[in-house]
């Protein structure tokens, strides 16, 4: 087991100074289509941390017997296998929320992060560290993907977690929703913004023209 | 990583064996959770008819149920009462071709493209099936909105046209706009109006947001922003209060069906 700094830096590096969204602006499909409201990315953050962290300890485990020309198809299998179990945990123990979830948990499979953290750190890395790895490119996920619903949901909706915060016309209230952020291509922008704040408050992370 | 990983044997071994190791995995989650899931679903039908009723209080679902729904089976093609069919699955008899029909392009407004022979329907009694005074008539309903099928309860009075309550328990529309036909406010400008008109025909509109006039039995307010998914609405209910829907069953309830039975 690696010493208490590399641990630190594996498991909070992803969160703001190596963020998967914001840096290596992987895994953004999923940040567009949950984001609406805070209590399914939640959920769809929690699976995707999990799904990340058990892919890299089981590619980690096995990493030294995984021939290189199938190695692709090997992580895919793992992570595939990962996704449905997870999917299948959500139908029996969170219905409802799995229900709005649909699709989105079976496509944690196609997103980048899980499939780019395996190959690019499992592969080569001891299990223990790993499974951090995963933990904390969970981590960073999340927290783009929660600031996001966040966002859009107040601005959406008027709500956080479903729970009125402010009134909507419709309802008989004062705040006039905005459509836009209901709408994927929002997504996009608040994402392009956060990466805007984070380069300008940390720039080293700007790319050279 | 050995050049000794990359032998065919090696190979082989590799990807079988962790074939049968993920298998092994995926499906003993599979078959461990199924009756969890499907107990699930169950709760979840019963607590979306329950709540079209508005009988839904409290949490112990299925005592709730058990007391106040009756569930009944009926033939859309006469409108009569049927015994449950072995292994009756709703959904998966809309679209088996042996136990539904097929909609010809005017016949299928909703873009549903099939419709099960027999249909469940669910009789709601508020003090009780044994007191025998039936309270609502619970139709299952769906139709094709903007983006996706939207499946609704709709509950009628006991004269088969009055709307008691319409529930969309699952749809896919856009969140926040067509979504809003789950908003329990916009649902609730169904209540008291009239399914059907004089004659039995299908006579609910869904008119342009703010047009709706108040004194109107069957004008409804459209939802700002989804105009598709309204138009969706508007077509649901077309189909299953016309000919190839509930209305053979509900020209039966006016005539008493379910006074006598």
């Amino acid at each position: 087991m690696a010493n208490a700094k590399e641990i630190k830096t594996v498991l909070f590096g992803p969160v703001f100074a190596n963020n998967p969204i914001a840096l290596q602006v992987l895994g953004i499909c999923s940040a567009l289509a949950v984001t609406t409201k805070m209590d399914k990315a939640l959920v769809m953050c929690i699976a995707l941390t999990l799904v990340t962290a058990f892919s890299n300890f089981f590619i980690s485990l096995i990493r030294n017997h995984i021939p290189s020309s199938v190695r692709i198809i090997v992580q895919m299998t793992i992570i595939a296998s990962l996704v449905i179990v997870v999917d299948q945990l959500l139908k029996a123990f969170a219905y409802d929320v799995a229900k709005e979830l649909s699709v989105f948990v079976g496509l944690i499979i196609t997103n980048c992060i899980v499939m780019g953290r395996a190959e690019a750190f499992a592969m080569k890395s001891a299990p223990g560290i790993s499974f951090l790895d995963g933990i904390g490119n969970g981590l960073g996920y999340s927290v783009v993907l929660m600031t996001v619903a966040f966002i859009r949901e107040l601005g959406g909706s008027g709500t956080l977690f479903g729970i009125e915060i402010m009134p909507l016309v419709k309802d008989g209230g004062w705040y006039q929703p905005m459509g836009l952020l209901l709408m994927p291509p929002s997504a996009f922008i608040i994402i392009a913004g956060l990466i805007w704040l984070l380069r300008t408050y940390r720039t080293e992370q700007v790319e050279k023209a | 990583m050995s050049s000794n990983n990359d032998s065919i044997s090696k190979t082989l071994i590799v990807v079988i064996s962790l074939c049968l190791v993920c298998a092994v995995i995926v499906s003993t989650a599979a078959v461990q959770l199924r009756p969890q899931q499907t107990a699930n679903k169950l709760l979840d039908s019963q607590k979306n008819v329950l709540a079209v009723t508005g009988l839904l209080s409290g949490s112990d679902i299925n005592a709730l149920y058990s007391k106040h729904i009756e569930e009944r089976f009926v033939d859309l093609n006469t409108g009569d009462f049927v015994e449950k069919p072995a292994n009756y699955d709703y959904r998966k008899f809309m679209k088996n071709p042996e136990e539904s029909i097929r909609l010809s392009g005017d016949e299928d407004v909703a873009s549903i493209k099939s419709r099960a022979n027999i249909a469940p329907v669910y009789l709601a009694y508020n003090d009780g099936v044994e007191s025998g005074e039936l309270s609502a008539i619970v139709l299952p309903i769906h139709g094709y909105g903007l983006w996706s099928t939207m499946h609704a309860f709709l509950a009628l009075g006991a004269d088969g046209s009055t709307i008691k309550g319409l529930n969309y328990y699952e749809q896919g529309e856009t969140a926040g706009l067509g979504g809003e036909v789950q908003n329990p406010r916009w649902v609730a400008q169904f209540e008291g109006k009239k399914l059907l008109d004089q004659s039995g025909a299908p006579a609910i509109k869904v008119v342009k947001p703010g047009n709706a006039s108040a004194d109107s039995a069957f004008e409804v307010d459209g939802l700002s922003g989804a105009t598709l998914t309204s138009n969706g609405v508007q077509y649901t209910f077309d189909f299953w209060a016309g000919a190839k829907g509930f209305a053979p069953f509900l020209a039966k309830v006016r005539d008493g069906a379910l006074n006598n039975g």
